[in-house]
């Protein structure tokens, strides 16, 4: 050992961080699966998500008294089960992770804007923020898909606008912070342009807050795309995505709840363990928020 | 209370309706010219431009905002094109179902909430206090869909004991009620309960019980007021998503209220009930926010001495 200083220093920086809790384990698991089901959804599903076999209508699962073809149960026009839950697991998952992007590039801008710029245009994006908190986000959306209409780049894009203001909010107050530590200040007098001292210096330093918003949002997202799929207002068929398997569902659920009922807890475990390693995470990355309800 | 803090707080809930007002106005005019969906196709220039005349559409945009601006004041929100009659008067027949399901999800809300959370509190560490946590957790992942089907799946279909949709008695409530309620009284049980741990902690709790004062006297008398602030912000926030999870609710159980109205009507593009119903929500939101503000300086006078809004 030549340099026994730096090992004493490790050891309680280690201990400090104890391993995680089962129910953290699992829910890096569930997450884990749930991305191998959405990404792999091709070779995964033993049949396509619109493959229809009028003969095999409304078979039930397997551990219900179903046959190994259908592992877990048809629907009504005889559409796999399993199959159409794992293309509908990627279709949730995509259009929740496209929204959480648009949402975190449409905040964070217009958070530096609202740090950077005085006046009417701060004063603009403020009013925007507090319009945007105050109407529930699900009734704009609605508004919106009946004045325009519904198509799929609109949805993807209303979803994206979901917490959009949450990340503003963040961002303006952190880089206020950020300039109030004089780091800012001392790069801006060297001459460089603000756009690169907000993208290339206070980025990464406030970065941390941000990824932890983003896994706050991400389950916000999911539940909003997946209610409006289940209202017949999302995803359109034949298309398919977890609220929209879960809609289906309702009209059988006397006779096949084999047909929603996977999708529902696929939709809550998967909001669930997110969640759940959102709140680790930002005990992890920001001690400082612990404390915070 | 200061006036100017009154006034502050009013303006700004002036300026989000004039703003959902706006936008309302604004989106309606690319969403489709009401004459090329009220005339047929092959109709004439000319009587097209009579109408056009007759309804104002030549107009500048200004005026016809201003124009729209005087009919909503007047009560003209328009017609419905599936019912054709007042487009008022179609929303104003679904709000007394849709009340009654609301204020029984938000008296749910928040009796279960505050009452769990202090509960957790008082229990800090304990059994209780853990799975009041769990409980918030789940239900703040829960999608109210879900949990009705499931409701609906047990209670109605299962053991037969609950109706499962429509409406009609107390026992037509359940279901819906408890369904719209349970999700955000976790959130407020957790607020509650944090809120509740801030206070217990301060040494004016521990001379109310120096005192000899009683337990139930301590937490109504003391602590509640003082934790009341973050658990009323809460409260007001989630009233949006009441709003919000009362669409999807009805839509699950058939409950005739301006939720479900809402989401037909923007399957079929009923313009005139859409805007209604916005514009609605749009006041009613307002008027909460209102609330909420003044509440705070009824609470803790200091907010309203600095003479500052909250964020």
């Amino acid at each position: 050992m030549t340099r026994p200083a730096s090992v004493q220093t490790k050891a309680p920086l280690i201990s400090r961080r104890p391993a995680p809790k089962p129910t953290i384990l699992l829910s890096l698991g569930w997450i884990g699966l749930v991305l191998i089901l959405g990404l792999g959804a091709g070779w995964i599903a033993p049949y396509g998500f619109d493959d229809q076999s009028l003969l095999d209508r409304l078979h039930p699962p397997v551990f219900a008294g179903g046959g190994w073809d259908h592992v877990m149960g048809t629907d009504g026009l005889g559409r796999d089960i399993f199959s159409r839950l794992v293309f509908g697991t990627r279709t949730s998952l995509l259009i929740a992770f496209a929204g959480s992007v648009i949402g975190a590039v449409i905040g964070t801008l217009a958070g530096f804007a609202a740090a950077h710029f005085r006046g009417l245009l701060r004063d603009a994006i403020g009013v925007l923020i507090d319009f945007q908190a105050s109407m529930p986000f699900l009734i704009i959306v609605l508004a919106v898909l009946a004045f325009f209409g519904n198509s799929f780049r609109l949805f993807l894009f209303l979803i994206g606008l979901h917490g959009w203001e949450t990340y503003a909010r963040l961002t303006r107050g952190l880089v206020l912070q950020a300039e109030g530590q004089g780091y800012a200040g001392a790069i801006r007098s060297l001459g460089v342009h603000p756009l690169a001292i907000y993208l290339r210096h206070v980025l990464p330093n406030i970065s941390s807050v941000l990824v932890v918003q983003v896994t706050l949002n991400f389950p916000e997202l999911i539940l909003l795309e997946t209610s409006l799929s289940f209202l017949g207002l999302g995803v359109q068929p034949p298309q398919t995505s977890l609220g929209l398997l879960l809609g289906e569902g309702r009209s059988y659920l006397a006779t096949a709840w084999w047909l929603g009922v996977p999708a529902g807890m696929m939709i809550l475990f998967t909001t669930l363990s997110i969640s759940l390693a959102g709140d680790w995470l930002r005990d992890r990355l920001d001690p400082a928020l612990t404390s915070a309800p | 209370m200061s006036l100017r803090f009154t006034l502050i707080a009013l303006a700004r809930g002036l300026l989000t309706l004039f703003l959902a007002v706006t936008f309302v106005f604004l989106a309606l005019r690319p969403a489709g010219d009401p004459l090329r969906l009220m005339l047929p196709d092959d109709t004439p220039p000319a009587v097209v431009e009579r109408y056009r005349q007759l309804f104002g559409l030549d107009q500048p945009l200004v005026l016809q905002y201003l124009g729209y601006l005087r009919g909503l004041v007047q009560g003209d929100f328009g017609y419905s094109f599936r019912d054709s009659r007042p487009a008022l008067a179609v929303v104003a027949e679904r709000i007394p179902q849709t009340l009654e399901l609301g204020l029984t999800a938000f008296a749910l809300t928040t009796v279960l909430g505050v009452g769990a959370g202090t509960l957790a509190a008082l229990r800090r560490g304990t059994a209780i206090d853990h799975l009041v946590i769990t409980l918030s957790v789940a239900g703040h992942a829960m999608p109210s869909f879900f949990f009705g089907i499931v409701m609906i799946l047990f209670f109605a279909m299962k053991w037969r004991i609950l109706p499962s949709s429509g409406i009609g008695g107390l026992s037509h409530l359940v279901l819906p009620a408890v369904t719209l309620g349970i999700g955000a009284a976790g959130t407020v049980a957790r607020f509650s309960r944090s809120a509740l741990l801030e206070v217990l902690h301060q040494p004016y709790m521990r001379t109310a019980r120096a005192k000899g004062l009683s337990l139930p006297r301590r937490i109504l008398r003391h602590a509640f007021p003082d934790a009341a602030i973050p658990v009323i912000t809460l409260l007001g926030l989630r009233f949006g998503g009441l709003i919000a999870g009362a669409v999807v609710v009805e839509s699950v159980f058939a409950w005739p209220g301006v939720g479900q109205l809402l989401v037909t009507s923007v399957s079929l593009r009923d313009l005139a009930v859409v805007q209604t119903i916005i514009l609605m929500v749009a006041a009613v939101m307002v008027a909460v926010n209102l609330l909420v503000d003044l509440a705070y300086g009824w609470l803790d006078p200091r907010i309203a001495d600095a003479e500052r809004v909250p964020a």
